[in-house]
């Protein structure tokens, strides 16, 4: 009776002006797991909570390195992001071979965009219903954006996307002035607590369902999953109530 | 017979009748460059602990003809490379459009916050030769690329109609591989040297190159560009003069030529 007209299709507006596949579009970013990323003078730091569909299966991947001195995090539609990561990849090893250069952040970042943006505008395709945040070095230095289905990107100093991720975006803002000049360990830490903001209340950060990507200055962008960031979530929460699980992670029979 | 180029190498119309064209075939294999045809001779370049300094002269010879005395040889890219190009000038002509079109493209997009510097500029010249000689259809160019790589060290690299690359403290193209090369090693035999050698003795060295390839290289000339790339970016000079010639040597020379005894 009252059914939407104009979301048939990503190249119709509405008659206020608004293409509502794209908006849909944007809604899946929304529905996947928070992802939160945050950059200093010197480091870029991605963090991430992974999902799994059931106690059964593995976690899905949040995180991933495209080449030695960038990755990505998504939130949304995995498989629209393995999509765009492999086109990604693809166009980063074409400018080291062509030009023995690491491709700069905000070149690959435009290249994606608009990608992003000719589907929103073609009949009979759909938008990606994938958000990233790109984040490494390149010769100008670290950087962050973010892209969203849309085809919009921005530079950011701190970001973070996926369900609740509001509350994450709230920490960044509050603690915005210690980035810059924050180390390479207290990156990961704000990160950490970003993360831990839009956790919801029966929740926790732990060793299986947390993925942090670090790239720096003179250092490669590397994954951390698993036991490897142990370390980082036992020091982040030590004031915590009580957090002996945080360090060893699974759960085990007494 | 007329003047008309078109006429050249048919037939006399007025001796054999008008030529028949249906001999002429429309189709056929695509042919490709076999030779060069108007040729540009050596390119020299030497570091210096600040930078690189590349010369060539302005001649662009139609065999052992000097067809043109002005051709600019040298060629600037983004304000801090400089590309050298020995071999074929229209060869030379279309590596121009191409390096044009990159630059603007650069210029254009959201990386000319970090502009091409010398190594990369290099290693896409040696891809594009490398494509061409794959293709069979070669650009018949020894190309020498001078600049700063990416640590604002000093870089020099050539790369051959082959799309074969080499990288050294002192190059040169063409003739001066066998007339230049030794006499810009004497002052720079390794890679460690260069850090002694000054701006102006660099200048020097390459003139002075410049001087005994117009004495020995029949396809040369007195004319000739130098460019010097530092941090301050390039230098380049397009109308510069041999000086100081002595051609005293030349009445010792025997075995060839015209001679009285």
């Amino acid at each position: 009776m009252f059914r939407n007209n104009y979301d048939n299709d990503s190249v119709t507006f509405s008659p206020q002006g608004r293409i509502f596949q794209v908006e849909y579009a944007q809604e899946a970013v929304k529905q996947g797991s928070v992802v939160v990323g945050v950059v200093s003078k010197t480091h870029a730091v991605l963090a991430a909570i992974k999902r799994n569909a059931e106690e059964l299966s593995s976690y899905q991947k949040k995180i991933i390195p495209i080449d030695s001195h960038y990755g990505i995090a998504l939130a949304g539609l995995a498989s629209d992001a393995r999509v765009l990561s492999n086109f990604m990849k693809q166009q980063s090893l074409a400018s080291r071979l062509t030009y023995d250069r690491a491709i700069p952040l905000s070149e690959i970042t435009t290249r994606i965009a608009d990608r992003a943006q000719t589907n929103t505008q073609q009949y009979g395709r759909r938008p990606y219903g994938v958000g990233l945040l790109i984040a490494g070095v390149d010769a100008k230095g670290p950087h962050l954006f973010e892209f969203q289905p849309s085809g919009v990107t921005q530079e950011m100093v701190a970001c973070g996307i996926g369900a609740r991720s509001q509350m994450a975006r709230t920490y960044l803002e509050r603690n915005l002035d210690e980035f810059d000049d924050a180390s390479r360990e207290e990156l990961i830490k704000h990160a950490l607590r970003a993360l831990k903001e839009s956790l919801s209340q029966d929740k926790e950060l732990t060793i299986d369902n947390t993925s942090i990507g670090v790239g720096g200055v003179n250092e490669n962008f590397k994954l951390y999953e698993g036991q490897e960031i142990a370390g980082w979530l036992e020091t982040t929460f030590e004031s915590r109530e009580s957090a002996p699980e945080g360090g060893e992670g699974m759960e085990v029979d007494s | 017979m007329n003047h008309l180029p078109q006429a050249w190498g048919r037939p006399r119309d007025d001796v054999y009748g008008a030529y028949d064209s249906s001999h002429l075939q429309t189709s056929g294999p695509n042919q490709h460059t076999q030779s060069p045809v108007v040729t540009g001779t050596s390119v020299v370049a030497v570091k210096f602990k600040d930078g690189v300094v590349i010369a060539a002269d302005n001649l662009a010879s139609y065999g052992s003809l000097a067809r043109f005395t002005d051709v600019k040889r040298l060629r600037r890219f983004n304000s801090q490379v400089v590309v050298g190009f020995g071999g074929d000038v229209s060869d030379m002509q279309y590596l121009d459009r191409l390096l044009n079109s990159l630059d603007i493209r650069e210029n254009y997009s959201s990386a000319s916050d970090s502009p091409l510097h010398a190594k990369n500029l290099h290693t896409y010249l040696s891809k594009v030769m490398y494509k061409r000689r794959s293709d069979f259809n070669p650009l018949w160019n020894h190309l020498l690329v001078a600049g700063l790589d990416g640590e604002q060290k000093p870089f020099l690299a050539s790369a051959d109609l082959l799309g074969t690359t080499f990288a050294s403290s002192t190059l040169a193209t063409g003739f001066g591989a066998h007339l230049a090369q030794p006499i810009l090693r004497r002052t720079v035999p390794d890679e460690d040297s260069v850090q002694k050698v000054t701006k102006e003795q660099a200048v020097e060295l390459v003139k002075e190159c410049m001087k005994v390839l117009f004495y020995r290289d029949a396809r040369s000339m007195d004319k000739y560009s130098i460019a010097v790339v530092t941090k301050e970016g390039v230098d380049l000079k397009e109308d510069e003069k041999l000086e100081k010639q002595s051609w005293a040597f030349a009445e010792g020379i025997r075995g060839y030529g015209t001679q009285i005894n």
